[in-house]
């Protein structure tokens, strides 16, 4: 959707929270939970009784220090915790323990968009609202379920250098590949362990000024956030066409009507009253921590794009689908690796397009695609691109091993030789067919000996019938041109 | 033997006596238990027959050996009720225990009860309590300071041998003063803050208030120590010595001008007792010299800031939601928040918490909290000018002796000046002790009362300090004992 903004141009930046994979909470001993019976994960920190006091996660450090060095940014010698002070029944402490002046990692870069600062916090508790408004705001009451307080986070904030709202979707599923490579988080969006807001305001194209930006929240998948940012700009092209200001404010999207209702100014204006947090010490990384992190980082989404492009010859929009997608990415290099002639570039080829539509087909419309739990092993797949490189089967026959693969797995080779689908390799036997074809249809013959090429498509047609499409196409154009005396 | 002659002890007497069978620590703890509290030092004790059963753990072994000690209501007690002198946390049982508090238990020391004290830590006269004041035991009339008033009360009084206390800005050392006992604040970060209710906590820190400075020492080696609960603990590196020092001979005492005798405020008897220890100082071979500190005029500004504006975060929590009081007919969320809040806290609290607020909002951080961290970094350089030239800084503990009950309540500025002298130290974060150094006549007179000397050492200098603390004692050989004592009638 980079849509016609009528002379105006997008400046968007993002504001990501991300659910961190520890074991326990980023201040006590309690361990993470999913899905457990309210209130099972809590102790004296986490509920913030009187006297407790937080204690840093390690583990989270470390994630927060690999995250920022895989997105490019200087990690702070000393960075220092704050408190941000607000009253709401789901923030135990009235204050939650987050960054501020001098957050973990800053100055850093994710393919085309610089990133302002990386830092670590917590998560608040959930509140359940019983009664009609589903808001605290005339609820009959609220419930708070502190399984998730004190979660670890770590927030990124990008600089406003997304143009439009596909680029700020694939942006984030290049930043949600990158943080899943390092095994840093689960990076859901669905189920909150990845949250994105964003930052939008438009300006005249080619324009260097910041106009009036909104915050955008509650944006809770890849879908909804393209839309509701497209939705927002369209928006604000309208307001500023018919001479209205464009308010700084906060707007919620509704996924059930894709629209952005403001959020009453009441409920985020804080003063939220930061100061240093007593009662935990700066947080310095040694050298050793820094190296260790650095050491334990995996290939990550960027630099394997560089890779398949450059050392696999593989185009730049293939390469990226397997770049980006971790998983489908290992299972390319599984395929690549598996000791068959086939090329990279011909098995890329076929994973990001035939197998892929295939698996899309079968999971329906919102399911999800993961080649390495298909039954379409790696090595399959590899097998078949070999022999339809080799031309022992055509591409037609291909997709028809591939459609059978999906489903019952097993070896091509053997659907090859049990379906009969191997290419007719005997010359004379297709001569006969072709020949067939000719006598078939002799006004088409016809028209193509005057030279009407088009006239062709009949004949092969008439030729893949009757070889169940094991014949090589340029072949039997070929034999037809010389039954006719055209060559 | 009797009742009277059980808690004459000292602790550390008391500890030899159990050690070599002479006397038994169930008794022991009885004959506390036994004594009447005229004060209202306990806000919940023990009952006589408790002492394996008051929910403190096995019986009575540890270098401890079953020794009874008072604990101020600021730290946290699995199963018996804490309340930090607040109404807001009335009822409120802990599910968990204080690292201290747990640290001294499991070294055999007994629970004899939960003292009083200034709501929240905040106060200098125990008067800010919700549940009443405590009575100083030396003049009823008059308050024990604050604001672990409850716990010098009850040790100066014979209703515990020892106690818990906590200070922040003088909160052990000002009371300790007032009622003729030892008070020991520690270097911050030598005893561990995890389940002791925050008031402000980077000046927060655990202390014994004792009747000998061998006590102060006994109790601080168990006390003592890094806890992985508190980030900010580190304990005191090679622990802590029994004291045993008899001279000061080649020690430089410094006594500085602007906490000294001639201060604004000081009474006339404190000044003189104080006097006669600077020269009992240089009788055991001291050397005493003037010295400045001229950025602690400032400390109580800068306290006043800095300490209210963590509070107003520390004392957030308490908004009815989880635990503690929660007004029932609140209608909304804010009106839970509002009456909650406005009914739990008393007015000092409440006026901190405003302080505290209005000091870390938006554009008037910088000229309060900011410049008031600068005073506090100015004040923690002069200390260590200071110790590049003394081993120990001498000053009087508190400017007057103790006041009349109502007599300052409603002054809140004379009030917080009790602490002129006590809080430049806790702004550095270094040790010091107060001790007893005689009985002086308030100005406009009256009955004798205790004056106490506050000694200062650098950081984690506690052995030394405590060393020095304990020849000046033995020179000074104050054995007074309040009236109150034993429940007799003050």
């Amino acid at each position: 959707m980079s849509a016609n903004l009528d002379g105006y141009e997008a400046v968007i930046g993002l504001e990501i929270h991300v659910q961190l994979r520890t074991r326990t909470k980023m201040f006590c001993g309690c361990e993470l939970s999913f899905g457990d019976d309210p209130n099972v994960h809590t102790c004296p920190v986490c509920l913030a009784h009187p006297g407790s006091l937080p204690t840093l996660n390690e583990q989270a450090v470390r994630y927060g220090i690999q995250i920022g060095l895989a997105l490019g940014c200087e990690i702070a010698p000393r960075s220092i915790f704050h408190r941000k002070n607000y009253f709401y029944p789901d923030l135990p402490k009235a204050y939650q323990i987050s960054q501020y002046d001098i957050p973990l990692a800053r100055n850093g870069r994710l393919g085309d968009v610089r990133i302002h600062r990386v830092h670590l916090e917590e998560d608040a508790a959930k509140l359940i609202h019983v009664g009609e408004s589903g808001r605290i705001h005339g609820s009959d009451a609220s419930l708070v379920d502190f399984n998730r307080g004190g979660t670890p986070l770590v927030e990124i904030v990008t600089e406003p250098d997304l143009r439009d709202a596909t680029a700020a979707r694939e942006w984030l599923q290049l930043l949600r590949s990158t943080i899943k490579a390092i095994g840093a988080s689960d990076v859901n969006m669905e189920e909150g362990s990845l949250r994105c807001d964003a930052n939008v305001s438009i300006r005249p194209a080619g324009s260097q000024e910041l106009g009036t930006k909104t915050e955008l929240k509650n944006m809770n998948s890849f879908r909804f956030l393209e839309r509701g940012i497209q939705a927002e700009l369209e928006r604000q092209v309208a307001l500023v066409r018919a001479g209205e200001p464009i308010e700084q404010e906060t707007l919620h999207f509704d996924p059930r009507t894709g629209t952005l209702t403001p959020l009453r100014s009441k409920e985020y204006a804080h003063d939220y009253r930061y100061f240093p947090e007593p009662d935990l010490v700066p947080l310095a990384p040694t050298q050793e921590m820094l190296e260790e992190a650095r050491a334990a980082l995996p290939e990550l989404p960027a630099q394997r794009l560089e890779r398949y492009q450059s050392e696999l010859g593989i185009p730049e929009a293939q390469a990226k689908l397997l770049a980006y997608d971790g998983e489908l990415g290992d299972y390319f290099e599984a395929a690549v690796g598996a000791g068959t002639e086939a090329s990279a570039t011909g098995i890329a080829n076929w994973v990001t397009g035939d197998l892929t539509a295939r698996l899309r087909e079968a999971a329906g419309e919102d399911g999800e695609v993961h080649a390495a739990d298909s039954r379409v092993t790696p090595q399959a797949i590899a097998e078949l691109v070999a022999m339809v490189e080799a031309k022992q089967v055509t591409a037609q026959a291909g997709r028809e091993v591939l459609a059978k693969l999906v489903v019952e797995g097993g070896s091509p080779a053997e659907i090859v030789e049990r379906e009969g689908l191997a290419s007719i390799s005997d010359s004379g036997e297709l001569e006969g067919i072709v020949a067939a074809a000719i006598d078939s249809d002799p006004d088409a013959a016809e028209k193509v000996r005057e030279g009407n090429m088009k006239a062709i498509g009949p004949l092969v047609g008439y030729v893949m019938r009757e070889t169940k499409g094991r014949a090589d196409g340029g072949e039997v154009t070929r034999l037809i041109r010389k039954q006719l005396g055209l060559d | 033997m009797s009742i009277r002659e059980l808690i004459e002890l000292s602790a550390a007497e008391a500890l030899r006596r159990i050690t070599a069978g002479e006397i038994s620590a169930a008794e022991l703890f009885d004959a506390y238990a036994a004594v009447p509290d005229e004060l209202n030092a306990y806000l919940w004790r023990a009952e006589p027959g408790a002492a394996d059963g008051n929910g403190a753990g096995a019986g009575a072994e540890g270098p401890l050996a079953g020794l009874p000690l008072a604990v101020k209501d600021i730290f946290c007690t699995e199963g018996i009720a804490t309340t930090a002198g607040s109404r807001i946390l009335e009822g409120y049982v802990p599910p968990y225990t204080a690292t201290s508090v747990q640290r001294v238990t499991d070294a055999g020391a007994r629970i004899l009860g939960k003292t009083n004290m200034d709501e929240f830590a905040m106060g200098s006269s125990n008067e800010n309590s919700a549940f009443g004041p405590v009575l100083n035991p030396w003049d009823k009339a008059r308050v024990p300071g604050g604001s672990s008033g409850g716990s010098a009360a009850a040790v100066a009084a014979g209703l515990a041998p020892w106690a818990l206390g906590t200070d922040t800005g003088g909160s052990i050392r000002q009371p300790a003063a007032l009622c003729g006992i030892v008070g020991l604040k520690p270097t911050y970060g030598a005893i561990s803050r995890y389940g002791m209710i925050a008031f402000a906590s980077s000046l927060d820190q655990c202390g014994p208030l004792t009747r000998t400075v061998t006590d102060a020492a006994l109790l601080l080696r168990e006390l003592q120590g890094r806890d992985d609960r508190d980030s900010t603990s580190v304990g005191i590196e090679g622990g802590v010595e029994l004291p045993s020092r008899e001279d000061l001979r080649g020690l430089r005492f410094g006594v500085p001008r602007e906490l000294g005798p001639e201060a604004e405020g000081i009474e006339a008897g404190v000044r003189e007792v104080f006097e006669r220890t600077l020269r009992r100082i240089e009788e055991l071979g001291g050397e005493l010299d003037e010295c400045e500190l001229p950025h602690s005029r400032h400390g109580i500004s800068a306290y006043y800031v800095i300490a209210p504006a963590e509070a107003s975060a520390n004392l957030a929590r308490y908004d009815g939601v989880r635990y503690g009081m929660r007004d029932p007919d609140a209608r909304d969320l804010t009106g839970m928040y509002e009456r909650t809040r406005g009914r739990g806290f008393g007015a000092e609290v409440k006026r901190r918490i405003m302080l505290g607020t209005y000091a870390l909002s938006s554009g008037y951080y910088e000229a309060y909290y900011g410049q008031a961290q600068r005073v506090r970094t100015k004040i923690a350089e002069d200390f260590r000018a200071a110790f590049e030239r003394f081993d120990f800084l001498v000053t009087p503990t508190a400017p007057t002796v103790a006041f009349e009950l109502g007599s300052k309540t409603d002054d809140p500025l004379a009030m917080y000046l009790n602490d002129y002298c006590t809080v430049p130290v806790s702004l550095a974060g270094i040790p010091a002790i107060s001790i007893p150094g005689g009985l002086a006549q308030p100005d406009g007179g009256g009955p004798e009362l205790p004056v106490g000397v506050q000694v200062i050492s650098p950081a984690f200098t506690e052995s030394k300090l405590l060393d020095a603390a304990y020849a000046l004692e033995q020179a000074i050989g104050f054995d007074a004992r309040p009236p109150g004592f034993g429940g007799g009638e003050a």
